[in-house]
């Protein structure tokens, strides 16, 4: 099968494209960004003198006000352990507990709330994956499959795996423009392969990788396929079931909620027909020494008390993220991506690593003659919050021969205004350097 | 704020672009990598030591402004100085980046290299203006292991 069209709207369209089609698709006023930016508290600041521009995203996001609110009322209110008191605190910690994971089960369109696993992260999510579905079904000489853009967290989880198993990691390679280079992944699959693990944007490139086509062309083969979201889900829309991925792995603090919580969605077959990872409280039905049975998912994957101030967190972030409306989110940074593209290319000496056409808000660059680290100082110095360095991907920084970029990544507060100051902040570095 | 131009004096940019010493040492009898995984950072260190004198001493790698120049001025520093006197330049070199303004720290004792002073207002930076002094002491012990600052 061919690589599925990816509709016009995602190529390089202009800004008065995204902008028509917001009002088109809202009927009412553009998405306002000013007024948005007020929900974050920590973007009113100013670090040095200056204003802060906080271009970090891809690393963390800020936090709006509805979240912290959300984890101070559980600490004022409500702290108590969850699914075992018979208390009132108990019983309302465990109501907006769950509360959350339902919140996350429509956030990414899952079929039930018991696919929603929650986790420290997307890197504990994809371990999760590889030690247990991957334990029972990969086995000597078996090959499980990524790409060579993917995050150390999609990397080395499978390394270890194929280490204990005698099992054998396959790398789809991408092109010079960082996109996935879908002939080559079809070379690659075969009888072999017991896994897809895929990014579904990439965290160093900004490349949204085609992972419904993907999904479809490993399911032909029978190969599950796990998507790490880590980067996906503040950007656009994310559907489990339209994707039809087995599991997707999400990370809370890059969807403007807190950190150390995150999810793992599963089909429920799947997760139900896998061992459990951690063995603890709350994970098992009932303990003798003779035998243990396990509880139900999501419950099995959750041994010990949860990051219950961080799921409650994470809810009142998607339930944020739902209410502005991602589709919004994602035509507000399609514009400013445009924008920072155009302005950076036109900057003497700046090379965007990473010129995928289906692309994220990320921008990798960098200038002649200064590394990545001394732009990153001075950026900072003009109040600039930028990320230099090879982040967490080094197989991506040898692809394109650079020991390092400097990353720019947008979020959904970001403006036009932010990227004037880091093209005016560039102009600084060179000057410093001149 | 602290001045950048403290950072980035001319002496220190001029090392960045012609970086000295900045070869294999084909007589070197002492040798060690240094690696900065934070920014990428990477530096050999070649040295050849006899009867305890530094004869010569070079290096390669790649790296910010701060690590080459800092690299390329300690071979010049080092030219000529026993293995004692190198590590207490070593010892000074550090105190003076990380701000540490204990009695035997002498600033003066440290000629050129107090440019770097500029590096203690920068926290994250120290570790690139060490690296290469890092990785000089780790070939002077003779340690077979990749230095890293992490």
């Amino acid at each position: 099968m061919g690589v599925r069209r990816i509709p016009s709207r995602f190529f390089g369209d202009g800004v008065q494209m995204a902008k028509q089609a917001i009002r088109s698709e809202t009927g009412i006023k553009p998405y306002d960004v000013q007024r948005i930016r007020q929900d974050f508290p920590a973007l009113n600041q100013t670090v040095y003198g200056l204003p802060l521009i906080y271009l970090d995203n891809a690393a963390t996001t800020q936090k709006p006000q509805a979240v912290i609110d959300a984890i101070m009322s559980f600490y004022l209110e409500d702290c108590s352990n969850v699914h075992r008191g018979v208390h009132l605190l108990s019983d309302r910690a465990t109501k907006k507990y769950e509360a959350a994971r339902i919140k996350v089960c429509r956030f990414i369109n899952a079929s039930s709330e018991k696919e929603i696993i929650f986790l420290r992260g997307a890197t504990e999510a994809i371990n999760l994956v590889a030690q247990t579905y991957g334990r029972q079904n990969v086995g000597r000489g078996d090959e499980i499959i990524i790409s060579a853009m993917e995050h150390h967290s999609n990397i080395v989880p499978w390394q270890l795996l194929c280490e204990a198993k005698n099992a054998v990691l396959r790398v789809v390679p991408i092109n010079m423009h960082g996109e996935f280079q879908f002939d080559k992944y079809e070379e690659l699959l075969s009888a072999r392969t017991k896994l897809v693990a895929i990014t579904h944007v990439s965290n160093a490139l900004g490349s949204v990788n085609p992972v419904q086509d993907i999904i479809a062309l490993a399911h032909l083969k029978g190969v599950p396929v796990l998507v790490d979201g880590a980067q996906a889900a503040q950007h656009i829309p994310v559907d489990v079931q339209q994707l039809d991925c087995d599991f997707y792995a999400l990370s809370g603090h890059k969807v403007y909620g807190p950190t150390g919580i995150g999810i793992l969605y599963g089909k429920a077959d799947l997760l139900e027909s896998m061992p459990p990872w951690q063995g603890g409280g709350d994970m098992i039905s009932s303990v003798t020494f003779e035998k243990t049975l396990y509880n139900k998912i999501p419950y099995k994957f959750e041994a010990g008390t949860p990051n219950i101030a961080g799921a409650i967190g994470l809810g009142a972030a998607v339930s944020y993220l739902q209410g502005l409306g991602l589709n919004k989110i994602e035509l507000h940074e399609r514009d400013l991506l445009a924008y920072a593209t155009e302005a950076l290319s036109n900057l003497p000496g700046v090379t965007i690593i990473g010129t995928a056409r289906h692309k994220a808000a990320v921008l990798s660059f960098t200038v002649d003659g200064i590394h990545p680290h001394d732009i990153g100082t001075i950026l900072d110095q003009e109040g600039i919050a930028i990320r230099t360095g090879h982040h967490c991907a080094q197989p991506v920084m040898d692809f394109f021969g650079v020991p390092a970029t400097a990353r720019a990544s947008l979020g959904l507060y970001n403006t036009r205004g932010d990227i004037d100051a880091l093209v005016a902040g560039i102009s600084k570095v060179r000057e410093v350097f001149n | 704020m602290p001045d950048l131009r403290e950072l980035y004096q001319q002496v220190i940019l001029d090392h960045h672009k012609k970086p000295r010493n900045f070869r294999k040492l084909e007589k070197a009898n002492k040798q060690a990598d240094g690696y900065n995984p934070l920014c990428g950072d990477k530096v050999s260190v070649y040295l050849e030591v006899e009867d305890g004198i530094i004869r010569d001493v070079s290096f390669i790698g790649t790296g910010c402004a701060i690590s080459t120049a800092s690299a390329s001025m300690m071979t010049e520093s080092l030219k000529g100085k026993s293995l004692s006197e190198a590590e207490l330049l070593f010892d000074r070199f550090h105190k003076l980046v990380t701000g540490d303004n204990s009695a035997d720290s002498d600033v003066s004792a440290l000629g050129k290299l107090a440019v770097f002073s500029g590096v203690r207002e920068y926290p994250v930076r120290v570790k690139c203006a060490s690296l290469a002094w890092h990785t000089m002491h780790a070939a002077l012990e003779g340690s077979k292991d990749t230095v890293a600052t992490e």
